[in-house]
């Protein structure tokens, strides 16, 4: 390639013409990550073919491979990103609401307290980082880096919109489920291997815990994924725009999910795994520090996946009744989460830690009929040729 | 009024005649002296004096038949010559606060225990053992219970001297 | 680590610094599984020799430290001291202190079991019930910061009658609080006693007979809500209780749910007598002393006497000996005999349990350890 003008470099391509793209369907930030590297690698191109004309470095750093590769990181980098800020948002509305509740006003460090996450963060940062002497080290470190792994993965596997996902599977949904389920078992293990006995018994909680509202929950996914039709989360979202939000024919479900939502994320009343009154801690009572503070991130990112996905499945996802995806769909559906939070907010202002007796009481005998009976009324409308 | 029945709420002249004549020779009655204070609440008071070989007979009596059902304190006094133990007891039903003191030699610090009598009394008297020394015969686990198990001294005699004071 | 046979079995050293031991304890518990099967309870970090240390001051001196008996029950525990004192000098009280001593030893007890009802809502994992309680609770702290000038220990009571007389317009401020206290605490009963999840945690939970209870010596509101109808400031009446119309409540269940109603009940009837004495008050002219002089030594003898803490009964036993210094000077805390019994309490119960088994006690470790 000879002497030539900026913009032949610097072309903008389709990403969906790229011959490695990775989807079906159009992806925003996997186009933005192409874009910026189309600016950045097709300067730094045309700058190279300036000095030194016709040089392989220029043609390799607009190829379709490089561009792939650069907005793939990118897209890694800007969900999490995303998701992180999106966390602190919710922390953030937490204390401010919770503030509210309790007659006191909440953070006030930064513009309306919103600074107040980040300080904590840097707080816990600067902890010692303190471990037991006897503990088991190798699960020790490894169910930790498990839990909080697994928590932030999910968190990031959440489609924000049609057009602003990571994977796109016809099991997407599954996979979600999937990975939720493992945290209460690595719980279990850090429990164990920290050689204490309230985290034993608080590892021993999560699992019961796990056990016991795991499967109301993949019931009443079940008689969604029923009443939809498939298992990809597109095609959900796009079902109840075509129909109506799910939340209308299957209430039951959607307030028996809510309170599995809350187990399953962990959050008062549910907390037992690390009911503080009795259990000091619970099953993170020897991890001390960062680890703690990383803890509680992930903590908040599985609360942030539980009402993602009450959102997705009952309240039509990123779409509007009426109006369907505005043009900032993402910012429609962080609202959503942002109300259906508001809900487990208010839950843990009104109410007491359930027993752990109680709990499964509740699990067993009234969140697993409900959600038997809300599967029957989706089959009964099925049937009917309602949906 | 016969003598095995339970009594719910016994007045003051009950209690008075009753242990006088279960209790003829070792028990003795204290007059109150109080004039002016609360002279309602003199008459819910009754002192007593006791030998401590039948303490535990009287205490059981008085729990049983006259129906002091609860054992407010038990607690020690240090007369430098000899110790005194002091019970109150309180009945529900009538408001009536019974005392009872009993005198211990110091060359036999012993006294029978009452916290099978009243559990209530089971820490009291750990207490006082503690800190007066006097051994309660047939407590059920008469360890220190507020200073440090290793404590080889007892800080509540007159003869345990504070800081400055020697 | 465990030894012996009982390896399903473990001990759990709850306390001296675990989040449900308010205050230094420990409460060392065996459990299988979630089942408690043996408690022992551990006192003593505390221990001043309160006692003791009273027997060195001259009577006077001894009010503050009775105040430092308690945190939140100081103005009864100093009540209790000067009461004996004065039965001791054998003197009659002016009008005027004893209906001050009542106002105070009621606004006492409400804050007293304000500070528990938040106790109970951090114990059962609710922060909100924590915050509105403490929220009202400074009502009552700011008049105690009217009537003495100081919100915790109060050092009010005198011997011979009270520090001072009433500020102006304390009636005023005083019948605002209780007015506004006695809509609050609907409010507060709305989020704990009609929400059934509270309910449970407390219902069927630390259940005593009242034989047992009876027996363990335990006292207060604990043992009302075991059937034992007695309350001192009724069946023993002091200052000006027996000329004030009020109402013990008894409940029969015996369970946790049942002291927890009667603490409730009982702060509405403290504010009933709060209504009762300002209004006796008012009737006796402000001329009238609200102290009298004593002189500072003691006669010989022994004098024993009692009142309604708001955690039970509290005694003192004094001894005095013709000088100005006592000679003994017992003091019978009721939350030393309470915890004395927290094995039968926690027998049987899940570990979930321990704190809303315990905070029915409602510890209070300065009194207890002495």
């Amino acid at each position: 390639m000879g002497y030539s003008g900026l913009l032949e470099w610097v072309k903008f391509n389709n990403p969906m013409d790229n011959a490695y793209y990775p989807y079906d369907v159009y992806n925003l930030p996997y186009d933005a990550g192409a874009k910026l590297w189309e600016l950045l690698g097709g300067l730094l191109g045309w700058l190279i073919n300036l000095l030194v004309p016709g040089n392989r470095l220029s043609t390799w750093l607009i190829s379709d491979a490089v561009v792939n590769a650069f907005a793939i990181i990118f897209l890694a980098v800007i969900l999490f990103a995303v998701g992180f800020v999106v966390n602190l948002t919710m922390i953030w509305e937490e204390r401010k609401v919770l503030g509210r509740m309790m007659d006191r006003r909440g953070t006030k460090i930064g513009p309306l307290g919103y600074f107040q996450c980040l300080g904590d963060g840097l707080k816990t940062f600067m902890k010692e980082n303190v471990a037991p002497a006897d503990k088991d080290k190798k699960i020790y470190w490894w169910a930790l880096s498990l839990v909080i792994g697994s928590s932030v993965l999910i968190a990031c596997m959440v489609p924000l919109s049609h057009r602003w996902f990571v994977v796109d599977y016809s099991t997407g949904l599954l996979l979600i489920f999937g990975i939720f389920a493992l945290a209460p078992f690595f719980i279990l293990c850090a429990g164990w291997a920290q050689n204490n006995k309230y985290s034993l018994l608080g590892g021993i909680r999560a699992a019961t815990l796990m056990i016991s509202y795991e499967i109301p929950m993949l019931i009443l996914l079940a008689s969604v994924v029923l009443m939809a039709g498939s298992f990809n989360i597109n095609d959900i979202v796009n079902a109840q725009f075509d129909t109506m939000w799910y939340i209308v024919p299957q209430f039951i479900g959607f307030i028996v999910f809510v309170v599995c939502a809350i187990a399953e994320s962990e959050r008062v009343p549910f907390d037992l795994a690390e009911a503080e009154a009795e259990l000091v801690e619970g099953w993170q009572t020897e991890y001390a520090g960062m680890k703690w503070g990383l803890i509680m991130l992930g903590d908040y990112f599985r609360g942030y996946t539980a009402c993602a996905l009450i959102v997705i499945l009952y309240l039509g996802g990123w779409m509007l009744p009426g109006i369907g995806a505005t043009a900032v769909p993402e910012l429609v559906f962080l609202l959503k989460i942002f109300a259906v939070f508001f809900i487990f907010i208010w839950a843990r202002a009104s109410l007491p830690r359930v027993r752990i007796d109680q709990i499964l009481n509740i699990g067993w005998k009234r969140l697993m009929p409900l959600s038997v009976v809300n599967l029957c009324i989706v089959l009964l409308l099925k049937m009917g040729g309602v949906f | 009024m016969s003598s095995d029945a339970k009594i719910e709420a016994p007045s003051y002249n009950d209690v008075k005649a009753l242990v006088a004549t279960k209790f003829p020779k070792t028990v003795s009655l204290r007059e109150n002296t109080k004039k002016n204070s609360r002279a309602d609440n003199e008459k819910r008071r009754i002192y007593f004096k006791a030998d401590r070989k039948v303490l535990l007979e009287l205490c059981t009596y008085l729990r049983d038949k006259l129906n002091f059902e609860h054992a407010s304190s038990v607690t020690a006094v240090d007369w430098v010559d000899h110790m005194e133990v002091v019970y109150h007891l309180s009945n529900y039903f009538n408001g009536m606060l019974l005392e009872i003191s009993v005198d211990v030699p110091l060359d036999d610090l012993t006294v029978d225990s009452v916290a099978n009598v009243w559990g209530g009394a089971n820490w009291h008297e750990r207490e006082a053992y503690e800190l007066f020394g006097i051994v309660f015969k047939g407590h059920p686990k008469l360890e220190r219970l507020l200073t440090p198990k290793y404590y080889e001294f007892y800080p509540f005699r007159k003869s345990y001297k504070l800081r400055g004071q020697e | 680590m465990m030894k012996g046979p009982e390896l399903d079995k473990m001990w759990i050293t709850m306390g001296p610094q675990h989040p449900f031991s308010h205050g230094l304890w420990t409460l060392r518990v065996q459990v299988d599984g979630e089942i408690v099967v043996d408690a022992e309870p551990e006192i003593g970090y505390l221990h001043r020799g309160w006692e003791k240390e009273c027997e060195n001051r001259i009577y006077p001196k001894i009010i503050p430290m009775a105040d430092r008996l308690c945190y939140s029950a100081s103005m009864t525990w100093s009540h209790l001291y000067c009461k004996v004192v004065e039965e001791a000098l054998d003197v009659e009280l002016p009008d005027r202190a004893r209906y001050l001593r009542v106002v105070a030893d009621e606004i006492c007890r409400i804050q007293s079991h304000l500070m528990w009802l938040a106790a109970v809502g951090t114990d059962l994992g609710n922060l909100t019930v924590f915050l509105w309680c403490l929220r009202e609770r400074e009502f009552f702290l700011d008049l105690n910061v009217r009537l003495c000038g100081q919100r915790l220990t109060t050092n009010y009571p005198r011997i011979g009658g009270v520090r001072n007389d009433m500020p102006y317009y304390f009636e005023r401020d005083c019948m605002r609080a209780v007015e506004r206290f006695e809509k609050a605490l609907w409010e507060i009963i709305a989020i704990t006693d009609e929400s059934s999840l509270f309910v449970n945690r407390m219902k069927g939970t630390g259940i005593l007979t009242r034989e047992q209870v009876a027996n363990l010596g335990i006292t207060g509101p604990a043992m009302r809500g075991t059937g034992v109808d007695f309350d001192i400031r009724r069946d023993d009446p002091y200052a000006a209780y027996g000329e004030i119309d009020f109402e013990v409540p008894v409940l029969k269940d015996g369970d946790s749910y049942s002291r927890f109603r009667v603490r409730i009940e009982e702060m509405f009837q403290s504010c009933e007598i709060i209504r009762q004495a300002m209004a006796k008050l008012e009737t006796i002219p402000k001329t009238h002393p609200y102290r009298i002089k004593v002189p500072r030594a003691v006669p010989e003898g022994t004098h024993v006497t009692r009142i309604e803490d708001p955690r039970g009964e509290g005694l003192m036993y004094l001894v005095s000996d013709g000088t100005d210094k006592p000679y003994r000077l017992k003091v019978r805390s009721p939350v030393f005999v309470n915890v004395s019994a927290a094995k039968p309490l926690v027998m049987g119960a899940r570990v979930a349990d321990i704190p809303a088994v315990m905070a029915m006690i409602d510890m209070c470790l300065g009194e207890t350890d002495r």
